[in-house]
């Protein structure tokens, strides 16, 4: 084992290395650069036994992937914002193709006005492109996803595509204290890929070819099935993580003080770590409050959505990011989640921090209260809050 | 080099049932393919014609791997089943990226420029029937001066680009231009730059007798016309230095090179050409063979 102090973006590099990945193309964008640079130094200094594709595009990135996983290895690629939405057709053919490709994603706005800094509406503009998403909180989960998404990818049950989000600066360019484990442990638990097929001379197959209507829904309710599979799995690599490397993170959702909660805020990425203060805070208060992080996206854990559900009285849905004209994303999924169900709690949805503007615990904690006022009232205000918007 | 067609294998790797169109130019050039190289390669389509050909799943008629992908991605997914296989250690299988050309000259330059200039060691074949064919005949950056196509009703306003000399500037080992008309040229080619390491450019015409409106049973004629006329020249860039091959090395002299018109005429999608339209394309072919000429002298690009 190793503890080192250095940035989100680097940990990536020594997850992809860590992982053994074979074949890797990726495209420089900022705030993802850090990644391509630090792997470009592995793989040049033989640390890493990588073939390295600097292509002239995130779709040429993707489309490489997507010939290299087909040609039976492990292949990474890491992107942001524009990059991730110039990549937007060849997503759904990776995930369409079967192919467990591995992606951090570093959050980023989207233009215009140029902006660098972290927002979930890259990632969660693909979120229909057939991708298991990931979402972190930390570095440390930042290495450890990595790690289990290739594991939970190349399961024959799953074989679908992943992303590894996490936000730009706020984690890319951030140090913070990460255990690496030993490379043996992380080859037990992360054994060579083995290919159900490939590209073979020897079995010739026709992959991804034209699909009549006769077919052609079938081939998506299995990724509907993989997605399913995906969703029990999660957990169970993210325990099985735990038992080898002393890291778990929640599974498919982090919960925090939830027990007992009349109100939980639900937040993504940092903003789940920031809650927890603004939790710890609130108790001190006298507020029955807790929050939970929704760790992965797609699939969206429903069930436990719903079972959070039936001890509370109120969310507070904390978005990232929106989907112009309806809501925050994980609103609306939360909504979605909750419709058919008996005694649904209240739901709030609050728009913070977009391009990168700090959402802070004082930031949650205002957030909470003004939700708990609702509660009490029994009413919700407000369907969509812009928190700290300038008038 | 094959002397003889004779000493071709009688093993057939495009199988029956395919469903491309009676007198397709690239589906003679894709039987070719396979007998250059036999069953042992893997190819990369993106959507066009050929992607359509093999035939809906369950079934395929293509007896060798195929990995389909998007439209502009055939550089990019080459250059990945590449290092995959160098990953692995899988020599000698040739990974052939094969498209058409609108998925070359317009929306797939891009991915092919960077494959070539990351001198990825694949074949990429373009053949060349100068539309949009799958899409029902459009216009392409390849489509000729006049040509009717569904989006120039009244004739293409501006020339084709002339890309194997696109390709020449990336200095890439091995450019080579080929009709399925003259199939020993063509399969020579095709073995030679298996066995070069590197990017090799190989750009084929293929006539389209649904895109071009010409009789289904004229498709080796159209093709020899287009030699023969001078609209097509076969050559090779090798290392740099360019030859014409045969029978277009004999053709340097304008007065062994049959008039345009002969090619032209044969073809509804020329239909409209005007008598000043068939000059002016016989004027530029002259002055293409003018640099030909000169480029066969100095040997150079
Ligand atoms: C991104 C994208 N845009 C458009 C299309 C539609 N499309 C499919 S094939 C094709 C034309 C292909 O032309 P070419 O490359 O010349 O091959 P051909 O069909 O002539 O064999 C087009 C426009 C597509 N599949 N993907
Ligand atoms: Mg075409």
């Amino acid at each position: 084992m190793q503890n080192v102090i250095d940035t989100a973006n680097h940990i990536v590099a020594y997850a992809a290395k860590a992982a053994r990945v074979q074949v890797i193309a990726a495209y420089p964008i900022t705030p993802q650069t850090s990644i391509v640079e630090r792997i470009a130094e592995l793989v040049e200094s033989g640390e890493l036994n990588a073939e390295y594709i600097r292509v002239e595009s995130e779709h040429s990135a993707m489309s490489a992937c997507m010939g290299a996983a087909a040609g039976g290895v492990r292949t990474f690629t890491a992107t942001s914002s524009h990059g991730l939405v110039l990549m937007h057709e060849a997503l759904h053919w990776a995930s369409g193709s079967r192919l467990p490709i591995v992606m951090p994603v570093v959050n980023r706005a989207l233009g215009p006005g140029w902006n660098i800094w972290a927002d979930f509406t890259d990632s969660m503009s693909q979120r229909d492109t057939g991708w298991i998403q990931f979402y972190c909180a930390e570095n440390q989960e930042v290495f450890d996803t990595i790690i289990q998404v290739y594991k939970l990818c190349e399961n024959e049950r799953v074989l679908l595509p992943a992303m590894v989000c996490l936000e730009g600066f706020i984690l890319s360019h951030t140090y913070m204290p990460v255990e690496i484990p030993d490379q043996e442990k992380i080859d037990d638990f992360l054994p060579p890929y083995k290919p159900k097929w490939f590209l073979d001379v020897n079995k010739p197959i026709s992959h991804a070819n034209i699909v009549s209507p006769e077919w052609y829904m079938e081939f998506r309710y299995m990724i509907q099935e993989a997605m399913e599979n995906a969703k029990q799995l999660i957990p169970e690599i993210d325990k099985e993580y735990g038992k080898y490397f002393g890291f778990e993170h929640g599974g498919l959702i982090d919960k925090y003080k939830c027990e007992d909660a009349d109100l939980i805020l639900l937040t993504m990425g940092t903003i789940g770590s920031e809650a927890k203060i603004a939790v710890d805070n609130l108790r001190k208060e006298g507020l029955k409050v807790g929050t939970a992080r929704v760790r992965v996206f797609r699939p969206f854990p429903r069930e436990e959505i719903r079972k959070l559900a039936e001890n509370a009285q109120m969310f507070a849905v904390i978005d990232r990011g929106i989907s112009f004209g309806m809501e925050g994303f994980l609103a609306e999924e939360t909504k979605a989640s909750l419709s058919n169900q008996k005694d649904q709690p209240l739901i709030a949805g609050f728009i913070a921090g977009l391009g990168g503007r700090d959402v802070t615990f004082k930031t949650i904690e205002k957030i909470a209260k003004k939700s708990s006022e609702w509660m009490r009232a029994g009413k919700v205000g407000k369907e969509t809050v812009w928190v700290d918007l300038r008038k | 080099m094959m002397e003889s067609i004779k000493e071709l294998s009688k093993e057939e790797y495009l199988l029956k049932g395919h469903i491309a169109c009676a007198g397709c130019g690239l589906t003679i050039s894709l039987r070719l393919l396979f007998k250059a190289l036999g069953n042992k390669l893997v190819m990369v389509v993106p959507a066009c014609c050929t992607s359509v050909i093999p035939g809906p799943y369950p079934y395929t008629s293509f007896a060798v791997p195929v990995q389909n992908i998007i439209f502009e991605a055939t550089g990019a997914t080459a250059s990945g089943v590449v290092a995959a296989f160098r990953q692995r250690g899988i020599k000698d299988v040739p990974v052939v990226g094969w498209a058409g050309d609108g998925g070359t000259f317009d929306i797939g330059i891009q991915a092919l420029s960077g494959a070539a200039e990351r001198e990825t060691n694949f074949i990429y074949i373009c053949y060349d029937n100068e539309a949009y064919g799958n899409t029902g005949i459009q216009r392409s950056g390849a489509t000729p001066y006049g040509a009717w196509t569904t989006t120039t009703p009244t004739g293409k306003k501006e020339r084709k680009k002339d890309m194997p000399f696109i390709m020449a500037a990336h200095r890439i080992p091995y450019i080579a231009t080929a009709c399925p008309s003259y199939p020993m040229d063509f399969i020579n080619k095709i073995r030679k730059a298996k066995e070069i390491k590197g990017t090799k450019f190989i750009h084929i015409l293929a006539p389209c007798p649904t895109g071009w409106r010409y009789d289904t049973s004229k498709t080796v004629e159209i093709g020899r016309l287009a030699v023969q006329t001078g609209m097509w020249a076969l050559f090779e860039i090798e290392y740099g230095k360019f030859k014409l091959n045969s029978p277009s090395d004999r053709l340097i002299d304008k007065a062994k090179r049959k008039p345009v018109k002969e090619y032209l005429s044969l073809q509804g999608r020329f239909r409209k050409l005007t008598e000043d339209d068939i000059e002016k394309i016989q004027r530029w072919v002259d002055e293409d063979w003018e640099r030909y000429r000169k480029l066969a002298l100095n040997q150079y690009v």
